[in-house]
């Protein structure tokens, strides 16, 4: 199963394995994880999901659709490296994937 | 002081459908809701986004759901009171006092809490301190556009609301500076065009791939300081500022009730859906039970149990007889049917 590396603002990191097909917004519910609200679960309606995608995985990533493009621009201090987590789906070219968390989601 | 049999927090369909389940029993609510339309996230997050749970409507949208509500409950005339938040509520024997941020007072025996993630509030820009300036120059609406005139004014969004009061506000400021983080729009392409138009006649300035870095002053915010994606920065002279990057949902004044929380969800019981406080009752999103689904069909589903409950509470002298939509002469008035 792919891995998923979430970091905390505070530095706190998390490795969990996330089934395929899910996105990882749902690997981080589902583990737990804190600091990702996705209060519309999942819908990309709120952009309380984003996070800061690791350098070395940007280009691996799915092009952002137009819609995740206009939420973002609702989500708290964006960067050139951020995305919407329930957009993006986990499959084995994610493997290993590393994630941070914004200081706050809005 | 207004007396009603049961107040509703959240316009949202679970709210709306409560209104319907209280209504056929007799009983009158209002509705109170910090957005300024019925609908809670339907409306303001997914209208166009399509639903296929929703029994006996294979396909319908946040919107049409809502519209259809509102038509349900039409018989009840129900008073909503909206772009306000229940601020306060207090014990008074076996009632609740509750109070919304514009001192609206209520008197009842039933809050139905039906309020999704929370109410919604407008996002901030990611500016330490940046508080201190909302008493004075600092807003994220307009409430009265004269108070820009002759204003150096920035405004911050690429939505409808930051265009069209780009547009509406350039016919009587001194100056507009618009920041934008990237150089597309979402506002609908006219409105795109109109204020390009501006930007080509020199009547506003321009700045995309900005995004706000520090607001400057000590009362009130003289200079707005941008930086661009490639650090670059720049300070603007400003009178006021206009931040428009929409709405973020806060659990807000609920968590002070005293009614017992797990991970910003209400805990009730599944016969009635009462909190830990006689005659409150949480449904829909907001509320969390064994087994719980955040779908609209199950919040459907507690309002209607939670209403039985309200009714013996707000008529404790009336025998409570459970009767069908079909046949039960006595609803059939009450939905104004002949």
């Amino acid at each position: 199963m792919p891995k998923v590396t979430y970091i905390e603002f505070n530095g706190t990191e998390h490795i969990v394995e996330v089934d395929k097909g899910l996105s990882i917004m749902e690997g981080a519910v589902q583990n737990n994880i804190q600091g990702i609200d996705a209060d519309c679960g999942g819908s990309c309606a709120c952009a309380t999901c984003h996070v800061y995608v690791d350098d070395d995985w940007i280009d691996k990533l799915p092009e952002q659709s137009d819609a995740e493009k206009d939420m973002l621009d609702f989500a708290f201090e964006t960067k050139a490296s951020s995305r919407l987590s329930c957009q993006i789906f986990v499959d084995e070219n994610l493997n290993g994937v590393v994630v941070s968390l914004p200081e706050k989601q809005g | 002081m207004i007396k009603t049999d049961a107040v509703i927090i959240g316009a949202g369909p679970v709210g709306l459908f409560a209104v319907f389940e209280l209504g056929i029993l007799g009983l009158n609510a209002h509705v109170v809701d910090n957005l300024d339309k019925a609908g809670g996230q339907c409306i303001e997050l997914y209208p166009d986004k399509p639903i296929y749970d929703i029994p006996a409507l294979p396909i319908c949208t946040g919107e049409s759901l809502t519209k259809n509500l509102l038509e349900q409950i039409k018989p009840f005339k129900t008073t909503f009171h909206l772009n306000q938040r229940v601020d306060s509520i207090t014990k008074k024997d076996k009632h609740w006092i509750v109070e919304t941020s514009d001192k609206t007072v209520f008197e009842t025996p039933n809050i139905i809490i039906a309020g999704g993630v929370g109410s919604f509030e407008p996002r901030k820009p990611p500016i330490k301190g940046i508080e201190r300036f909302e008493q004075h120059n600092l807003f994220y609406s307009v409430k009265n556009k004269k108070n820009f005139d002759n204003q150096k004014v920035c405004i911050f969004g690429g939505g409808d609301s930051a265009l069209d009061w780009v547009i509406e506000l350039s016919k009587t400021a001194k100056k507009i500076f618009l920041v934008h983080r990237r150089d597309e729009f979402r506002a609908a392409q006219h409105t795109v065009n109109q204020m390009m138009k501006l930007k080509d006649e020199a009547k506003i300035e321009l700045y995309t791939n900005y995004q706000p870095k520090n607001f400057a002053g000590e009362a009130k915010i003289e200079k707005v300081i941008i930086e661009n994606n490639k650090k670059e920065i720049k300070e603007l002279e400003v009178d006021s500022v206009l931040a428009f990057f929409g709405l973020k949902m806060e659990l807000g004044p609920i968590v002070n009730w005293g009614l017992n929380l797990d991970n910003k969800t209400i805990i009730v019981n599944t016969e009635n859906f009462e909190t830990n406080e006689k005659g409150i009752f949480a449904v829909g999103d907001i509320c969390t039970y064994p087994g719980k689904l955040k779908l609209i069909l199950c919040g459907f589903h507690e309002a209607a149990l939670a209403a039985q409950e309200c009714f013996k509470r707000a008529k404790p002298d009336e025998k409570y007889i459970f009767r069908f939509t079909t046949s039960s002469s006595d609803i059939h008035k009450r939905l104004g049917i002949k």
